[in-house]
């Protein structure tokens, strides 16, 4: 199976589980418009480039994630409602280690 | 009033592009953008990054795609309404339109074509308790008219490219110029970065980090701001506060017009020619919406294109046309330019 299951809960608190595939090259904020997670315009502003902090998420449990770089770093310290939990979901790809991730979006 | 033939509003790849398509037709086109300069998102997030998957272009830069587009157009002579909104439309009798923007510009157009992609950009705003209160009465969100701060003191926040490049520029012009910004480092080119640092050093320009502006006050305007360094709190006394948190955008005053809007797209009928619900009025590039959409610029060009036959169509009811080649015809501009192919000789060799 190249799925995880990640669950995501939307701006409205409303929570999804979604079966997010690890072989199409996706990160998190992809996976969050290919579920339509939140509305087209509010999330992956800038493409997936760490340069708009639209697909800001809180992580909510324990699972390893790819440390982050420099330019969501730098990204994360302009924007608002940041909390020490907080990512940007185009930073990170699907792989198998995300399994069980749970995460909720941050305001827009 | 200015009038045209096709008033295109947003000027981002989609929307220059349509002003070739239209000037292959004899059609005239203005442009609005709400943005200081064209290009759209190519501009404004991503100039310095390479596009892959432009035709004919194995590898282009957002900002050289949006110059190699305003080269290509230049011949149609194209006007532009720049730092201005599309704010209101008004049909009239005879099928043209009168488009109004926030600054009271008025456009006449046979046709309008929407390019505005994911909506026109507006500043993020920091969550400061009565920061609206304050807008234009100290707040600034954008640096319009450097001059506003001759000699005044004042304080931007943000840790980007906008907020170096200006408090370097206004290091000259203003009386005192404090950088606040949450973190020790800077995004931005390495030159900006470097020359913030020696500014700071000769003494022109304050850093205060890390640290966040938490609060405005002032009985009328904009007099001191508190801040919050390192946990510990103090207020510093400042004519303006410029935030520049970068922009996001937004689907404005577009949304009331009557347009059919779905995912915060405009609904458009993608089996003709891109013409929204209400006719004379076209959505192109990212901000349409039709079964089986895909926001890429290489499928702006090609709606732009289809947009400008049916407009033509339409404003030319009966008129015999065909398709034509450039290669073929050459590119005949308004400016009284022609662009052909060289001629072939047909010569005996002896």
């Amino acid at each position: 199976m190249n799925e995880v299951t990640i669950k995501i809960t939307d701006r409205e608190g409303i929570i999804h589980e979604v079966l997010a595939p690890t072989d199409m090259a996706m990160n998190i904020m992809e996976l969050c418009r290919a579920y339509e997670l939140a509305p087209e315009g509010t999330i992956g502003v800038c493409g997936g480039m760490a340069m708009c902090a639209s697909c800001q998420c809180y992580v909510l449990n324990e699972v390893e994630l790819p440390e982050m770089g420099p330019d969501e770093d730098a990204m994360l310290s302009e924007a608002f409602n940041v909390k020490p939990n907080s990512r940007l979901g185009c930073q990170i790809p699907i792989t198998a280690e995300l399994e069980g991730l749970e995460l909720a979006l941050a305001p827009e | 009033m200015i009038t045209t033939d096709i008033l295109i509003i947003g000027a981002g790849p989609t929307g220059l592009f349509t002003v070739f398509e239209a000037g292959l037709l004899k059609l005239k086109c203005h442009i609005i953008d709400a943005l200081p300069q064209i290009g759209g998102q190519l501009s404004e997030l991503y100039p310095k990054k390479p596009i892959f998957d432009i035709p004919g272009y194995p590898s282009v830069l957002a900002g050289d795609l949006v110059h190699n587009l305003m080269e290509q157009i230049k011949q149609f002579q194209p006007g532009f309404t720049l730092n201005e909104k599309a704010e209101t439309i008004q049909k009239l009798e005879d099928g043209t339109f009168i488009v109004t923007t926030n600054k009271g510009t008025e456009h006449h157009a046979k046709a309008v074509a929407i390019a505005g992609g994911l909506g026109s950009f507006e500043p993020r705003k920091p969550i400061i308790e009565d920061i609206e209160f304050y807008e234009d009465k100290g707040v600034e969100y954008f640096v319009k008219d450097p001059e506003l701060f001759r000699d005044k003191r004042i304080v931007i926040a943000g840790g980007g490219d906008s907020a170096l490049d200006w408090s370097i520029f206004l290091a000259d012009v203003a009386s005192e110029v404090t950088l606040v910004h949450r973190r020790n480092e800077f995004r931005g080119a390495l030159d900006s970065v470097e020359k913030v640092q020696e500014l700071k050093h000769q003494g022109k320009i304050r850093l205060v980090t890390p640290a966040e502006v938490t609060g405005i006050r002032g009985a009328e305007r904009v007099e001191e701001l508190d801040l919050e360094i390192n946990g510990s709190h103090t207020t510093i006394a400042t004519d303006y506060f410029i935030p520049l948190f970068g922009l996001t955008p937004k689907l404005g005053a577009i949304a009331n017009w009557g347009l059919e809007i779905e995912k915060n797209a405009i609904k458009v009928n993608n089996a003709l020619d891109y013409q929204t619900n209400i006719e004379g009025i076209y959505a192109i590039g990212d901000i349409n919406t039709y079964p089986g959409k895909l926001k890429l610029i290489l499928c702006g060009f090609h709606e732009a294109t289809l947009m400008c036959q049916s407009v033509f169509n339409k404003l030319n009811p009966g008129k015999k046309y065909v398709l034509k080649y450039t290669t073929v015809s050459g590119v005949d501009g308004f400016d009284g330019t022609r662009k052909e192919a060289e001629k072939q000789v047909v010569k005996a060799i002896d």
